[in-house]
């Protein structure tokens, strides 16, 4: 399944650009008429002459090689391109899922145990926050944290670890935000859930300890809604980097692909819409193996409902 | 005989005269979110029209400067009025979310209503259609278009249309299948009812009240991500208005001590988006009361 939706994948990015509008020979040569000579050798070295499925084959073959062709704009292998900038992409996402699983999953516990005013508060904060886009989320904190307080920097990467984790911080944040509000209201919903079933109510009357029993009846059994919601929002935010990169110039794979797509670098937009639809159905496929191991009744292969 | 059967079985029905009573049941927070929707949405009617100043016309004099006077938020980053720009930009900032919402649910609701109703092969290639379109999250897709079609907000918004099908179609799927097993549709289609008539005459109708939550909560999903688009300078173009250009094209006042254009658009579309969700969760609540 993972691989068949991966083939198909690849096979419709192929096919849009193919279909793209355009003659490849200039988009190659930049809008420059060519000798007929050189033509024919362009035609030769990317088989343009050959059928669509053929073609579609070199690229894929090549793909799975590492060979992703070359950016017309900055004459580089697609493939180095992406590596050297396919770490800031992935710092980024780690840093913001982190901050989700521990503050998002964090807050709705708390808010789903303790009815009352904790719990009210976090559902209008997390109310507010679910509708703050990631690019508006970007524009407050640099306003707040770098302008006003001056705590972080603004834009661009860092050079060593500690200065990428402060350059980060602001980014992870912006991307976090919106997802880690929809995983608290998730989690307290499904936590509150639980405590009121009856086989709770049943072990607080045997008098089973508060710990135990939030440990051992209560989150187990929210935990598979918990991961589906955090998998689904983790995972969306391998896109979404695209526009906290922009936002805080940073140069990672997501903002690349948008110049990319400005400039109509179509071998570039090929080969980081690859990259980020394995990365998007490799998550998902964690996700569903997760769900394996903490629920005995799923078995591999089968969804959980 | 049929037609007139048929208004008996279908009688609970959602009819129009429950539409507003139907907000009327969703609460404080509803009703105000109903309220600044329909704000909104005037705004995107009669936006150009009612906006004070025009909102194209830049006066490099005036770049930065605060509220004075008429100029209520003051001017962006070419001296052109805030506020006109915010109310001639929600034209194109709601018209691409509608466009979004009506087309990914008009072909999710079609693909749903057919699978739950031939069921067998058709519903087992749709639903693994569905699934490989999962892999391809929005804003990826929505970049990808305006890679090969050109940046603007159609090709943005019919890419969005596509990313956002399955998810109608699956929250569709469910209840179209919970109502092709209701009795009355076995009773329609003994009297000889054809497929087609019962579909669109009675199932649909009947799920209308999830249909019009779940295109709800879309409004809100669509407008961040076209905003988003806009921002990433892959959908509406500048110098046409629109909230998320008007946010990107005023990002280097916050860094130099003038954020309002910036944060005034920014508002518009957070306040915009909440309403939405509100109102769509409240939908949703109902919807799922009704019917049990």
């Amino acid at each position: 399944m993972l691989l068949a939706s991966l083939l198909i994948a690849s096979f419709v990015i192929f096919a849009a650009v193919y279909l793209a509008p355009g003659n490849a020979i200039s988009a190659l040569s930049g809008g420059r008429a060519l000798p007929a000579s050189s033509v024919r050798v362009l035609e030769a070295r990317y088989h343009l002459n050959e059928p669509f499925l053929a073609q579609y084959w070199y690229w894929l073959t090549n793909a799975l090689h590492g060979n992703l062709g070359i950016s017309i704009i900055l004459r580089e292998n697609v493939s180095t391109l992406i590596a050297s900038r396919i770490w800031t992409t992935a710092g980024l996402v780690l840093y913001a899922s982190v901050l989700i699983l521990l503050f998002g999953i964090g807050m709705g516990i708390v808010a789903g145990l303790r009815p009352g005013f904790l719990d009210t508060s976090t559902l209008v904060v997390t109310a507010i926050s679910a509708a703050i886009p990631s690019f508006v989320a970007a524009i407050v904190l640099i306003l707040l944290f770098s302008v006003k307080l001056g705590w972080f920097p603004a834009l661009g990467n860092g050079t060593t670890f500690l200065s990428n984790v402060q350059h980060f911080t602001l980014p992870a944040v912006a991307l976090a935000f919106s997802a880690l509000a929809i995983v608290a209201r998730v989690t307290r919903a499904s936590i509150r859930e639980e405590s009121e079933r009856e086989h709770v109510q049943t072990a607080v009357s045997r008098g089973i300890p508060a710990r135990q029993l939030i440990r051992r009846h209560i989150l187990r059994n929210a935990a598979i809604p918990i991961t589906t919601i955090a998998g689904i929002t983790i995972a969306s935010l391998i896109a979404v980097a695209a526009v906290v990169e922009t936002a805080f110039s940073l140069n990672g794979l997501g903002a690349y692909l948008v110049q990319a797509a400005e400039s109509k670098d179509l071998a570039v937009v090929q080969g980081i819409s690859l990259v980020l639809v394995t990365a998007f159905v490799v998550v998902n496929m964690l996700v569903d193996v997760l769900y394996a191991l903490l629920d005995p009744r799923v078995s591999l292969g089968s969804r959980a409902q | 005989m049929s037609a007139q059967v048929s208004t008996i079985v279908a009688a609970p029905s959602t009819r129009r005269s429950r539409s507003l009573s139907g907000l009327r049941g969703t609460g404080v927070a509803g009703m105000v979110s109903a309220a600044v929707i329909a704000l909104a949405t005037i705004a995107a009617i009669f936006g150009p029209l009612i906006a004070p100043y025009n909102p194209d016309l830049p006066n490099l004099s005036l770049a930065w400067v605060g509220p004075v006077g008429g100029h209520l938020l003051g001017f962006d980053f070419q001296g052109r009025d805030v506020l006109s720009r915010l109310l001639a930009g929600a034209q194109s900032s709601m018209l691409g979310p509608l466009a979004v919402v009506l087309l990914s649910m008009t072909a999710g609701a079609v693909l749903a209503v057919v699978s739950a109703w031939r069921r067998g092969a058709a519903d087992a290639v749709i639903s693994s259609g569905l699934d490989i379109l999962f892999a391809f999250p929005g804003i990826l897709l929505a970049v990808l278009a305006t890679a090969i079609f050109g940046a603007g907000l159609t090709a943005a918004s019919i890419a969005l249309s596509i990313a956002y099908m399955p998810y109608v179609a699956r929250v569709l799927r469910g209840a179209a299948l919970r109502e092709r097993s209701q009795p009355y549709v076995a009773a329609l289609e003994v009297q000889g009812s054809s497929a087609t008539t019962i579909c669109l005459r009675h199932i649909i109708p009947n799920m209308l009240a999830l249909i019009v939550a779940q295109a709800t909560i879309m409004f809100g999903w669509a407008m961040v991500d076209l905003a988003a688009i806009s921002f990433l300078g892959l959908g509406v173009q500048p110098p046409a208005p629109n909230w998320g250009v008007m946010i990107s094209e005023n990002q280097t006042g916050i860094l130099q001590g003038y954020p309002l254009p910036a944060l005034s658009a920014g508002v518009c579309i957070v306040a915009v988006v909440i309403a939405f969700n509100i109102l769509g969760e409240r939908l949703f609540v109902q919807a799922q009361a009704a019917r049990r």
